[in-house]
């Protein structure tokens, strides 16, 4: 199967922002983070079509996300996932003796996962810190 | 007849809007509505009515289900969990009020704790550069009124600080800058098209994690010395052309995010900002600001400076203030297992820790004093609901250029609720009191 190889950033987006508002534990934040936004021609070369769920995998871990057409784009080679739960179980926690962890600029592999569920906030969370996921 | 309150204090991101107006119901009880407020603002003052809060303090059973306890059951946990234990770990306080974090201060200084704020995860890059190189800022206002070259350099308001180009940078009409936007030239520097980036007079579409280098080339550029054919994906053309315009304005702010403090080069990447503000100066007046996130990640840093005498990553173990970010920073610590508890106050590390971080602080035991239910409060072993800070009780906050602003009561908290501060006020008094018995 196609693997992607990306340059992964997280950020803020105002869906992320809102639907913490309105509460972590529910639908709505997921819909807004449990995403991976990719550029149109990433998408092609991933053969997938818009809206389907994938394996993001980096050194550091792995989570299934939906994988959305880029808001702001176009940035070939570059995958954003807004900050949560999601883009942390893949990001480098390295602080290379700063304290900041490296939430920007994580090399990943991206591969069709059609199956796979996206997790909610905290079942994902619970099971990463169980080890189950 | 319902009643509006106006004036009152957004407490959602750094840029505090202090201009927002609530509609509550007659009897004061209920917020139905919020005017001037930016989506998420709306949304924490109306998610703060919802019907399935959690109002009553819960610890996790042994199935990992939860059970309802008494706030006298979660002070008494609380205040013997940070007591008995050798480094416990105190983070947060970036989404309370000044009063609140100086009382956990106190318990900290008590109990030998380690003091972090949200700053660790966000502007943290930022204050270890200060203090490298200093900063030559200003406040909100005096952008409002005077800046015509607007730089946001790796930060997107449009989305992080909604409100922040409508009141302060961009949009309003100024003292000097009176035509509003006509007056500011307006450039982004994201590696994506934001949404910011569409509104900018100049984009540069930067390769990812190469501010470091454009930095330097702007620097370089500004002294119209030599420059390779392309720096970072950007044509040197562009880089002089830019160089050109900033050095003719009359003043300057340079805004940055999370572009730059959560890529690789981190603090350097701020060091190499303020000393291209510092050689804009030598031409025109410039000035350099970072984007604070919390609304109150200012004020955590003010009253830990004050108290003493650094902003985060503060180790009182010893007895004594210590400073070491790399060592007494709250990822490191947990990674490297060298705290036994955690005290989490206004703020979620377990949706913005990364995962090997919160896994290791789900296997210690833990306090998350949270209003919301977030995935903190639910590995943590006791969640502790309280008030909602600026909605249901007011307190003194910090807005991102340091200018304090007292946040407002709209309503009051559910029956029973205790404030952070109540709460923290009556751990304090039990911590004393078991500190006191082991000596």
């Amino acid at each position: 199967m196609t693997k992607l190889v990306l340059n992964l950033i997280s950020g803020r987006t105002i869906q992320q922002g809102v639907a913490m508002e309105h509460g972590k534990e529910k639908e709505e934040y997921r819909k807004a983070c449990g995403i991976i936004e990719l550029d149109p021609s990433d998408l092609k070369k991933l053969g997938a079509w818009r809206n389907t769920n994938v394996r993001v995998t980096s050194p550091y871990g792995n989570v299934v996300v939906k994988a959305v057409e880029a808001t702001q784009g176009p940035h070939p080679g570059l995958g954003y996932i807004p900050m949560g739960p999601w883009a942390n179980s893949v990001i480098n926690p390295n602080t290379y003796s700063t304290g900041m962890p490296t939430f920007k600029g994580v090399p990943v592999e991206v591969e069709i996962a059609l199956n796979e569920p996206v997790l909610s906030s905290i079942e994902l969370v619970q099971k990463k810190c169980r080890g189950e996921a | 007849m319902t009643k509006t309150i106006t004036d009152v204090i957004c407490p959602f991101c750094g840029t505090l809007c202090d201009d927002l107006e609530v509609e509550v119901s007659d009897d004061g009880k209920k917020i139905e509505d919020v005017y001037n407020a930016c989506v998420i603002g709306a949304a924490k003052f109306l998610h703060s009515q919802a019907s399935d809060r959690v109002t009553r303090p819960r610890m996790q059973q042994p199935d990992g289900s939860y059970k309802e306890v008494s706030y006298d059951e979660a002070v008494e946990y609380t205040a013997k969990m940070l007591a008995n234990s050798k480094k416990p770990l105190m983070y947060g306080w970036s989404s309370t009020s000044c009063e609140a974090q100086s009382v956990g201060h106190e318990i900290a200084e008590q109990v030998g704790a380690i003091v972090d704020n949200t700053a660790t995860v966000c502007h943290g890059s930022t204050l270890i550069a200060v203090q490298d190189v200093g900063i030559p800022s200003c406040t909100l206002g005096e952008v409002k009124n005077r800046a015509d070259r607007v730089i946001f350099w790796g930060c997107n308001p449009c989305h992080a600080h909604p409100r922040h180009m409508s009141r302060y940078s961009i949009f309003p009409r100024g003292f000097f800058a009176n035509k509003g936007h006509k007056n500011r030239k307006m450039f982004v520097i994201d590696p994506r098209v934001t949404d910011t980036a569409k509104m900018a007079d100049y984009h540069f579409q930067i390769e990812q994690g190469r501010d470091y280098e454009l930095l330097s080339a702007f620097r370089v550029a500004i002294r119209n010395e030599w420059l390779p054919d392309t720096v970072a994906g950007i044509p040197k053309e562009k880089i002089y052309e830019a160089a050109e315009i900033l050095k003719s304005g009359r003043f300057g702010i340079i805004f940055f995010g999370m572009g730059v403090t959560q890529s690789l080069s981190k603090n350097h990447n701020i060091d190499n900002a303020i000393m291209l503000t510092k050689d804009l100066n030598e031409f025109t007046k410039f000035s350099i600001m970072a984007m604070r996130g919390h609304y109150n990640v200012t004020g955590s840093g003010q009253v830990l400076g004050w108290q003493f005498g650094f902003p985060y990553c503060v180790d009182l173990s010893r007895g004594f203030a210590r400073y070491n970010p790399g060592e007494t920073s709250s990822n490191d610590l947990l990674r490297r297992g060298e705290v036994d508890s955690v005290f989490v106050l206004g703020s979620d590390p377990g949706a913005h820790f990364p995962i090997s971080s919160v896994k290791k602080f789900s296997e210690l035991p833990s306090v998350a004093v949270d209003p919301h239910i977030t995935p903190t409060t639910e590995v943590a072993k006791l969640h502790v609901p309280v008030a909602f800070v600026g909605v249901e009780v007011g307190g003194n906050c910090y807005r991102m250029d340091n200018v304090p602003i007292e946040a407002r009561k709209v309503v009051d908290p559910p029956e029973g609720m205790l404030t952070d501060e109540e709460f923290l006020s009556r751990v304090n008094k039990r911590v004393k009191e078991l500190m006191e018995a082991k000596k």
